[in-house]
């Protein structure tokens, strides 16, 4: 039996915004493997929940008619991972979202519940945030679509006020028509782990495949939210696919990261595996647009 | 705060009246009887708990019981035939010596349920990413991925 105060069931997103409003206090539940784990653990107990989790207007991943690539909040990490949509164009985030939990959580686990959280590993997050995701929130006045980099503030908080929704999250056609990625997750087990650093890369290449021309490079755990290295992806931009520029690439990273020091790792740890990681995601995301490199 | 749910479990249509603040996991044990379904770390690590949702696998102590509205839900004790017979997953699991005390034995035999449903053949390898979601304190895994690799190897006849 869990601890909840009070348990109401949202029947339609405009109803669950009317509960949340008639409940300031409320907490949304998802997918739940982070609420009810809090609410086990203590720190959520009492609390009064909102649950969205039935609301299946919410799930499935569409094209748009501007060719972005909309997918509903409560899609499973599962789900993304096996559509057809995200593996012929999105394969890193489908990728990414492999990697959280283990099977079972993943089933469970939502994009919109791992975005919410706020926190810096979410194994989404890098990869949203090297993709320039816009998040779409539907609060009581309307819809209203965001950048990522404006919809997480702080460690654990997020733009969503009292009635506020995410709905859906959008990847916008110009970040990733042409683009290559990879996510690499660095963890102490295989799975059932949070990453102890994490870094997602997108790379465009020129025409004859020979020169970088445009690179987006996020991390996760490199600093109390997810994080874009804008000195690395300035350095590398226009440069040629060679070893100095990964080199470069790779002790540019220092100048963006800003890692901190916990039980899971240390910070001179994770500024050294943040090197090697962003340089092997670099090398490995150029390799998908076809180029061989040595890695 | 009670409500009443109907579900299908095993293939039969249930209707119960539960307490919302109930897991999956405290209805299927407290209200169906079907005690397979194990209390391990309830909060979703060792899969003890899981069970098979409309096809797929989850960890039954975090989800909540009034989410089963409408859902098909199957637990260990419906892969049994009418006559007693084991499945073949579960022999598997007898036969390759997968068992010792047996606490996550339901859980590992309904993701492999959802495994083999896929009817592909995995590499070793993806088997152990597929299973990862299960905590063994006893055999040590390698018997658990000889069962399963075995029924897979049979059912696609390889
Ligand atoms: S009891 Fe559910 S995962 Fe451990
Ligand atoms: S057989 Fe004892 S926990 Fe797996």
């Amino acid at each position: 039996m869990y601890d909840i105060g009070n348990l109401y069931e949202a029947t339609s997103i405009k109803n669950a915004i009317d509960l949340l409003c008639e409940h300031p206090k409320a907490h949304i539940i998802a997918g739940g493997s982070d609420v009810l784990v809090q609410m086990r653990e203590g720190k959520l107990a009492g609390v009064d929940l909102v649950s969205i989790y039935k609301l299946d207007e919410m799930r499935g991943i569409t094209i748009t008619d501007d060719k972005s690539i909309r997918i509903g909040s409560l899609t499973s990490f599962s789900h993304i991972t096996h559509n057809k949509i995200i593996e012929e164009n999105l394969y890193v985030l489908g990728e990414a979202v492999d990697q959280v939990g283990g099977p079972q959580v993943r089933n469970i686990g939502t994009i919109g519940g791992n975005t919410c959280n706020g926190v810096t590993s979410a194994d989404s997050a890098s990869t949203l945030f090297a993709l320039d995701a816009m998040i779409e929130i539907t609060g009581k006045n309307g819809v209203r679509t965001i950048p990522i980099s404006e919809f997480y503030i702080s460690a654990g908080k997020v733009a969503l006020e009292v009635g506020d929704v995410q709905t859906a999250i959008i990847i916008p056609h110009k970040s990733y028509d042409g683009y290559s990625g990879y996510y690499l997750k660095y963890a102490m087990r295989n799975a059932m782990d949070i990453s102890t650093l994490g870094c997602s890369v997108n790379v465009k290449l020129s025409a004859d495949k020979t020169i970088i021309e445009d690179a987006r490079i996020a991390f996760g755990v490199a600093g109390p939210i997810p994080l874009r290295a804008k000195t690395a992806e300035k350095r590398v931009k226009s440069a040629p696919i060679n070893e100095q520029t990964f080199d470069t690439f790779a002790e540019s990273i220092l100048e963006d990261i800003n890692p901190r020091d916990s039980w899971r790792a240390t910070k001179a740890f994770r500024c050294h595996i943040g090197k090697s990681i962003a340089k092997r995601a670099l090398e490995k995301a150029i390799q998908r647009a076809g180029v061989e490199t040595h890695v | 705060m009670f409500k009443e749910i109907t579900c299908s479990i095993n293939g039969k249509e249930c209707t119960k009246v539960i307490d919302v603040r109930a897991s999956l996991t405290d209805m299927l044990r407290n209200q169906y009887h079907l005690t397979s379904v194990k209390k391990g770390c309830e909060v979703g690590e060792c899969g003890a708990c899981t069970v098979l949702i409309d096809g797929e696998a989850y960890n039954s102590c975090i989800y909540l019981a009034v989410w089963a509205e409408g859902k098909s839900i199957w637990t260990l004790e419906g892969l049994m035939s009418p006559d007693g017979e084991l499945s073949d997953i579960q022999q598997a699991f007898i036969d390759e010596a997968a068992i010792q005390c047996g606490f996550c034995t339901p859980g590992f035999v309904m993701t492999t349920v959802e495994i083999l449903n896929q009817k592909k053949l995995y590499t070793r390898d993806e088997l152990r990413k597929l299973l990862s979601g299960h905590l063994c304190r006893c055999t040590g895994y390698q018997n658990v991925l000889n069962a399963v690799e075995k029924v897979m190897k049979d059912r696609l006849n390889q």
